[in-house]
């Protein structure tokens, strides 16, 4: 009954962490009605009733065997399970065309596109605040940066989650698999405006996606304002080497 | 102080020797620290709960007023303001965990069980204990201070993230955040000052006889919770002293602007936090493990199983914590291994519990107060350890991480955990405190709405937080993929009310008790252990002119040794002198 409550899916990896979450949920809710059906029946069982004396004994080194070693060899499987799909989501980049930038401060997320010239930091680029457009089935790669505090980049539907940590600069990436307006809060205490701090992530067909882009990515579209952030977050930057590489 | 009016009533032999002042409020007896540090929790346990309950109210009825906050907050008319909420669940965490569970199982419950239960007749340095209980009070009292001053207390969360938490302007928090770090800097200071003092005791105080192997279970339980202490705390003593310098001295330990690490600070603190997680649940694990064989009238199940899997846990503990910061922007190889380590320390809380199982199985279990609530503690332990390890999954946990999914899951190993194995320790302890025995109808009153409403309060949290709703969020309304789940948080509001109420019997009980209680036989449980071999409550230095001699483990009950079901560590073996192996 849980799992019912999970929001939709909607990318690719999403699917494999709702695997396993249900590959979890029934393991232990197994593991939790044999353990609680038991103990009931031991409570029922071996309440105190007179003329009965309680079993003496210390222990049996067969069922500590049994016991350490089932629970580890369970622990040890989902251990398998779990490193290969975290390797996919977060330890490999796959290649793509579709780089956003995104900067989160008090409490905004910045969304900044190369434009036509394909590089960040140039006069072209394109600032949207509170919402990404991205099209379907394309891999989307997002440079995550904070200009002040710690953040978290949260798409329920996507599975996705990632802190943004200021003077970072943390390479992510997801696939979304059906279009539509998916929503994207903040997922870390950021600050007395944490709450509310959210903004919406569109997911459009590839036409649509096309059209949009020509309407708001193009140079003639875009507003002045755009550039005022990139000085700053340069200066913010420190000579650290990247923490989160492929 | 409330406190010392209490214990006018349970005072005992040493009164006309010392004055009142030593006695009851400068003592270095174990059992007088002991007293004072479970007021000390029960005190701030109230005011840790209607905080819990504030933050509640705000979650079920966004942006309504609190009743009784009116008077409060004026200028809003008792509604909450982001900054106040914040305020609300940061102090809530830092109470409950250092205000609360760790003077009332560590500190009060160590002190107690420490001495009396390995035959020594105080702790190895008594005025180090009582410097430690002072200590810890005036960080309290620190604590305390920081609801006065302007700007209100610290609001960064318990964990307190830096940078948000490093510089005033982030939170708008200057002194209060200021205050946090002192508090917790003194608070270390007094926790190491008692947690050498178990060690010591413990290694060098034992009666003849009590050999390691026939320490009962909880204070192996409180020895390595010691160890932890000792080598935790300072971790986060000194994390916060760099903190504070961040805010004040102009360093730049966490402040990426200066050349610092945001991830310094979590790698410290959760360095110290996950052994913290340790430190809270083990005595009561200790606690569990103590009071279930004598309400079995079993030995244990596994004694040596539960020594070795409480120094597993204790060993790995410190190499778990980097669970915490899966999705923190750590280098993700290094969230495979510990993923590997977090799902290894699962393995001997999994033993621990089929050892208790292992107890409960063919015994003659008695259904007393505290017994209710050992088992209680046990089942709650399960459901919060299997939910550990949905988290220990990384890819899961990317997921549930930062969701009322893992609020959920440290409420049944903390609440659920930590608070019933207190209390049932209080039940079980009370008598050889206090020299009274509790009220068993009181106990019941307490016992079975609270086990329900703690349910009902926070099995729906897993529910929440699986639909996606972010911990430390002010109002759910304002997400549009949570509204249709609004009802599940009023649902745990009015549990959480009730779960509030049902602590009045206890407190009435508590009271009522302590003055009026039947007075405590000298084994009022028929338990094996050396504090029942003192007077109820113990005079000063324990016992009279000889210590006792112990002769077997702790847990022979229902011995074919002994016509009664039970035979305590200091009865001889038969013919004497002879079998001293057990």
């Amino acid at each position: 009954m849980l799992d019912w409550w999970l929001p939709e899916n909607v990318s690719t990896y999403g699917q494999e962490i709702d695997w396993l979450f249900h590959l979890i949920y029934y393991i232990t809710g197994v593991t939790f009605v044999l353990v609680f059906v038991t103990m009931l029946a031991f409570i029922v069982m071996y309440r105190d009733r007179p003329g009965r004396r309680a079993k003496y004994t210390h222990g049996n080194t067969t069922l500590e065997i049994v016991w350490t070693v089932v629970p580890a060899l369970i622990l040890v499987i989902l251990t398998i399970l779990s490193v290969p799909a975290w390797s996919r989501i977060k330890m490999t980049m796959p290649e793509t065309d579709f780089v956003v930038q995104v900067t989160a401060k008090q409490f905004n997320w910045q969304v900044t596109y190369p434009g036509a010239d394909g590089k960040f930091g140039t006069a072209d680029d394109k600032m949207l605040l509170d919402e990404m457009h991205v099209p379907v089935n394309k891999v989307v790669r997002v440079i995550l940066k904070s200009q002040d505090v710690i953040h978290s980049f949260f798409v329920p539907q996507f599975r996705m989650k990632q802190d943004a940590v200021p003077g970072h600069e943390i390479r992510q990436w997801f696939e979304a698999t059906k279009p539509g307006k998916y929503e994207w809060p903040c997922a870390e205490l950021c600050g007395f405006g944490h709450s509310g701090m959210r903004g919406w992530i569109y997911v459009h067909t590839a036409d649509e996606y096309g059209k949009w882009a020509a309407e708001n990515l193009t140079a003639e579209a875009a507003p002045a304002a755009a550039p005022a952030e990139q000085p700053k977050s340069a200066a913010a930057e420190p000579k650290k080497e990247e923490k989160a590489k492929k | 102080m409330s406190t010392a009016s209490a214990h006018a009533h349970v005072a005992h032999a040493e009164h006309h020797e010392l004055g009142f002042v030593r006695t009851y409020i400068f003592s270095t007896d174990h059992k007088m620290i002991a007293r004072q540090f479970l007021f000390m929790g029960l005190i701030m346990m109230v005011l840790g709960g209607l905080l819990a309950l504030v933050v509640r109210w705000q979650l079920a009825w966004p942006e309504t007023a609190v009743p009784g906050l009116g008077g409060i907050l004026k200028e809003t008319g008792g509604i909450l303001e982001p900054s106040t909420y914040n305020m609300a669940f940061t102090m809530h965490a830092t109470i409950m965990i250092f205000f609360v569970i760790m003077p009332i199982l560590a500190g009060s419950f160590g002190n107690f069980c420490i001495p009396l239960m390995i035959g020594a007749r105080d702790m190895a340095f008594p005025f180090l204990n009582m410097l430690s209980f002072w200590v810890t009070a005036s960080a309290g009292v620190i604590m305390l201070s920081g609801f006065f001053v302007e700007g209100g207390h610290a609001a960064a969360g318990w964990t307190s993230y830096a940078p948000l938490s490093a510089v005033p302007s982030y939170t708008g928090v200057n002194w209060g955040q200021n205050i946090w770090c002192i508090s917790l800097f003194t608070m270390g200071i007094g926790s190491m000052m008692g947690s050498i003092n178990y060690i010591t005791t413990i290694i060098n105080m034992r009666a003849p006889g009590m050999r390691l192997f026939r320490m009962p279970l909880v204070i192996w339980s409180l020895f390595i919770t010691a160890i932890l202490l000792l080598l935790a705390l300072p971790v986060l003593t000194s994390g916060v002293a760099m903190l504070l310098f961040d805010r004040t001295l102009g360093t730049n330990w966490f402040k990426p602007a200066g050349g610092g690490e945001p991830l310094l600070w979590q790698h410290l603190f959760w360095y110290f936090g996950h052994p913290e997680v340790y430190i809270l649940i083990l005595p009561a694990m200790g606690i569990a493990s103590e009071i279930l064989p004598v309400f079995c009238r079993k030995p244990i199940f596994g004694y040596h199983a539960m020594a070795f899997s409480m120094i597993g846990i204790a060993f790995l503990s410190w190499i778990v914590y980097g669970h915490h910061m899966f999705v923190s922007g750590m280098n993700p190889a290094l969230g495979m291994a510990f993923t590997v380590t977090t799902m290894i320390i699962a393995v001997p809380s999994a033993i621990k519990t089929f050892n208790w199982l292992g107890t409960m199985w063919g015994a003659r279990m008695q259904y007393t107060v505290p017994m209710l609530n050992t088992l209680a503690f046990v089942s709650m332990f399960v459901i919060g350890g299997l939910s550990g390890i949905f988290m220990a999954s990384t890819p899961v946990d990317i997921y549930i991480q930062d969701t009322y999914f893992i609020v959920a899951h440290i409420h049944y190993v903390v609440f659920g955990g930590s608070i019933f194995g207190a209390f049932a320790a209080i039940y079980y302890w009370f008598p050889k405190m206090f020299g009274r025995m509790t009220n068993v109808a009181l106990g019941h009153l307490h016992f079975w709405p609270t086990f329900v409403f703690f349910n009902l309060t926070f099995f729906p949290m897993h529910i929440i937080g699986v639909g996606g709703q972010m911990r430390r969020i002010y109002n759910p309304m304002q997400y549009e993929f949570l509204q249709h789940q609004q009802w599940w948080n009023v649902f745990i509001t009015y549990s959480a009310l009730l779960l509030g109420l049902s602590q009045v019997p206890f407190v009435i009980n508590f009271f009522w008790s302590l003055f009026a209680g039947k007075k405590a036989p000298m084994n009022p449980w028929n338990a094996n252990t050396l504090e029942w071999t003192a007077p109820s409550p113990p005079p000063h230095l324990n016992w009279g002119p000889t210590l006792p001699t112990v002769y077997r483990g702790p847990y022979e009950y229902s011995s074919p040794e002994s016509k009664e079901d039970f035979l305590p560590q200091t009865t001889p073996p038969v013919g004497a002198g002879g079998a001293r192996r057990h």
